[in-house]
């Protein structure tokens, strides 16, 4: 019987080989590199490929040229080098090639303070890719979530054949934490897919299906992937219609399902009027602050603490803020998610906290938070 | 006649395009290797030279500008069997430089064909890194300010094992392919001929004009004795299949010990680099975690490692650690006066049931926590040694680990002559008093 002590991000890579992940590629970044260490650790023994690349563009670019070919594949990075994933995020969701990617975030803007924690790149994750196609972005606020999530993001990947962000933080990712494997859930392991019958077109999606089967690129039947608009034989298409309709199903197919893996932990308080609304490490000092305020006889106030960022999960959102007239959101930024939070709960006061210093935002800022707003 | 081409899509180049006269070389390249269409992918990138993928049967990866190299590179990875064919243009050379140096260097199993027209054709006509300086292009003067790269003289240069470099007009073209195909690593081909509809209108290309300029430059047909090398994958499959597997006890702890404590303790290591903060934060947290308690450890050192301040916050908690900032610290150790500085503001919020032990050359903001001042010196403690000694010192006091709990940490992570060195410390800081 012990407990294991280790970083967030070596947490991330166990949670990727337990999933299925036999390819990894990444340029070294602070607060990412130990990603990069922790898989050369694991995956070479396990019959696994891992490539320091030359640079961002070229460690996505590996792996989505190994997840054509069968493999489960992910890549660590932070802000900086999300922006040289950008125009390879595009590919990927309109290629439909699963891939998860960490982003351990640090303080920006640009360069930034590479030794401290944010979440600066909430939206960017979401908005950084062009055309303006959704992402799944889900957020671990604990060693225990830098495990399951990673499971979770590597199922969502194949399951709807497109990028996973997993939405890290310096604070997460290298702060070392006791977790006791044996213990921890171990979700089921999904894998995409596979077309088994009937002509294989690599784009076409059976009737009532929104994401279309999958063969690898070096199997006995030729495989098209391209990065250009096209039709269900992988082919350029220029009509209208089928452009539409191909733009439309990547939407939906993602969009649609959100529900089914909104992941969050909600803290319903009765009487509350008052909810609190946060996600990633942050959640964390919301958890303590509640603690202390629950000592005291301030007005009670709810937690929703949300695991799955994108899609927003409305439902979610507007279930757990039904009974209370005040939404307070904290984030360690300028204010990103907030903006999401107010579009959903329109016309519902919402009300943000947070900071980009580099430092945590604090249990007793946020408790004196809560009490400002009950006073205002 | 045998064709790996797509009978339902015959090649849409313009009329006189090299780009065509390449595309049936390398099918009769392919068919003279005796390949089928699943024995092959044809991986491109942006521009004319990205329709090649669309006119070929096999399997066909189509990507972004320059990049075509690094898909190539993870599906040679995940797929050794197969025979990986990238067609980059001129300016996917340009826009991907430092793929293709690194394809060069790392010598994995691709065969990557340069269809070198001189020009951007598919945006109008531009200049790229190839265009001669007295060309003219839609880029106005701008191509006569830079020198057009020898791509064959930088592959070389960069270590690729097989450079060739030929017109689409010479006769042995398909058999240069197949032996850029064949060679077991790297080949680079560098393919001159002309952009009919952008470029060769206003620069003269006719097949002579070619191997005039050809005739001007290095000739390569091929291997290059120097850069012979084995090939990355196989190496890489050698090597990785030696690596032990880490088991699933790597970084586990057992518990050895009841728990000093029975509350949370907050603890800030705080010196210099060379001061082995980390390390040492790292025997504290672990002698914790052997008593079963919860612990978290966040590093702070500045980016140049061996200069500067370093600080390691470690808590204590009988539950899992919900906050991971230290606000109210129980014990302070403080080693040099970069450690000082950086817990300033903590120093002065300590309750004074907390305790801080500091070397004796410290200068500390006046504080109300219980202090002690070691002279590690006079004790013949090296500035390397400061950190442990300290946390040595707060284990005598029994909280949050005992002495006996760190020196157990100390003989399950250490090895050697750090053990013997560290076990040594220890009984050096039984004779520190505790007294203040």
């Amino acid at each position: 019987m012990g407990l294991w002590f280790m970083e967030g991000n070596h947490a991330m890579a166990l949670g990727a080989v337990h999933a299925g992940c036999r390819f990894f590629a990444a340029y070294p970044i602070t607060p990412a590199s130990s990603l990069l260490s922790s898989m050369l650790q694991l995956l070479p023994p396990a019959g696994g490929i891992v490539v320091q690349a030359e640079d961002e563009i070229a460690s996505i670019g590996y792996c989505l040229g190994a997840s054509m070919s069968g493999m489960k594949v992910m890549t660590a990075t932070s802000g900086p080098g999300i922006s040289l994933y950008s125009e390879n995020i595009s590919f990927a969701i309109a290629g439909e090639i699963p891939i998860v990617i960490v982003n351990v975030m640090r303080q920006g803007p640009s360069t930034g303070a590479a030794t401290l924690g944010a979440d600066g790149d909430i939206q960017f994750m979401r908005w950084g890719s062009s055309g303006g196609l959704p992402v799944i972005v889900l957020a671990p606020t604990d060693i225990r979530d830098c495990f399951a999530l990673t499971v979770h993001a590597f199922n969502l990947a194949e399951r709807f054949r497109c990028p996973v962000f997993l939405a890290s933080n310096k604070e997460i990712g290298t702060t070392r934490e006791t977790v006791d494997l044996n213990a921890l859930p171990k979700p089921e392991v999904v894998w995409r897919t596979l077309h088994t019958s009937g002509t294989f077109l690599p784009f076409a999606v059976k009737e009532g299906r929104d994401v279309p089967e999958f063969l690898p690129i070096g199997g006995p039947i030729p495989v098209r992937q391209t990065s250009s608009t096209h039709g269900p034989d992988g082919f350029i298409t220029n009509s209208p219609r089928e452009i539409q309709a191909g733009v439309e199903r990547l939407k939906r197919k993602i969009e649609s399902q959100v529900e089914s893996f909104a992941f969050h932990d909600f803290h319903a308080v009765p009487r509350a009027r008052t909810l609190l609304v946060t996600y990633g490490v942050t959640s964390r000092a919301a958890r303590v602050a509640l603690g202390k305020l629950h000592c005291t006889d301030a007005r009670p106030v709810s937690l929703l603490v949300l695991k799955t960022l994108w899609p927003v999960p409305e439902q979610v959102l507007l279930e757990a803020s039904r009974t209370v007239d005040r939404v307070l959101v904290v984030e360690m930024n300028l204010g990103q998610y907030v903006d999401e939070v107010r579009r959903v709960l329109c016309g519902k006061r919402v009300d943000f906290y947070g900071r980009m210093d580099g430092r945590l935002i604090t249990p007793g800022e946020i408790v004196e938070e809560l009490c400002r707003g009950d006073s205002a | 006649m045998a064709t790996l081409l797509d009978p339902r899509r015959p090649p849409a180049f313009c009329p006189g395009c090299a780009h065509e006269r390449c595309l049936h070389a390398l099918d009769r390249a392919l068919v003279q290797l005796g390949l089928s269409a699943g024995d092959v992918v044809v991986v491109s990138d942006i521009g004319c030279s990205g329709l090649m993928d669309t006119f070929f049967a096999t399997h066909a990866f189509h990507g972004l500008h320059g990049r075509a190299l690094t898909y190539a590179a993870g599906i040679k990875l995940a797929r050794p069997h197969l025979h990986v064919i990238v067609t980059m243009g001129d300016g996917g050379v340009g826009i991907g430089g430092a793929h293709f140096l690194e394809a060069c260097r790392r010598n994995l199993n691709l065969s990557l064909l340069i269809l070198n027209n001189f020009n951007f054709g598919m945006t109008g006509g531009q200049f790229s890194c190839t265009t001669p300086p007295d060309a003219s292009t839609a880029s106005g003067f701008l191509q006569g300010l830079e020198k057009p790269l020898d791509i064959c003289a930088v592959a070389a240069a960069a270590g690729a094992p097989f450079v060739a470099r030929s017109t689409v007009y010479q006769r042995g073209l398909s058999q240069l392919l197949s032996d850029a195909i064949a060679f077991p690593g790297f080949s680079v081909v560098d393919i001159w001929g002309p952009c009919t509809g952008r470029y060769a209108k206003r620069n003269p290309m006719r097949p002579e004009d070619l191997e005039e300029k050809m005739a001007q430059l290095p000739t390569f047909r091929g291997p290059i004795p120097g850069n012979r090398r084995p090939e990355y994958g196989g190496q890489y499959r050698a090597l990785s299949g030696k690596k032990p597997p880490m088991g699933p006890t790597q970084f586990c702890i057992e518990t050895d010990f009841f728990p000093a404590v029975d509350d949370r303790r907050e603890v800030i290591l705080a010196g210099a680099a060379g001061n082995r903060i980390i390390s040492a934060g790292t025997l504290l947290a672990h002698g914790a975690v052997a008593a079963g308690m919860h612990v978290t450890q966040k590093n702070d050192h500045h980016i140049t490692v061996m200069k500067g301040p370093s600080v390691s916050e470690i808590i204590i908690s009988p539950v899992p650690v919900g906050f991971t900032g230290v606000e109210c610290p129980d014990a302070i150790l403080a080693v040099a006066q970069e450690g000082v500085l950086r817990t300033e503001a903590l120093l002065g919020k300590l309750l004074p049931t907390a305790r801080i032990i500091a070397a004796r050359d410290l200068s500390l903001p006046p504080v109300s926590a219980h202090t002690l001042k070691v002279d590690f010196s006079a004790h013949g403690i090296r500035r390397s040694e400061r950190a442990l000694a300290a946390v040595a010192l707060l284990a005598r006091t029994g909280d949050p680990i005992t002495v006996e709990m760190l020196r157990a940490a100390i003989a399950r992570t250490l090895q050697g002559k750090a053990l013997e060195e560290s076990l040594n410390l220890l009984a050096r800081t039984e004779t520190i008093s505790l007294a203040p």
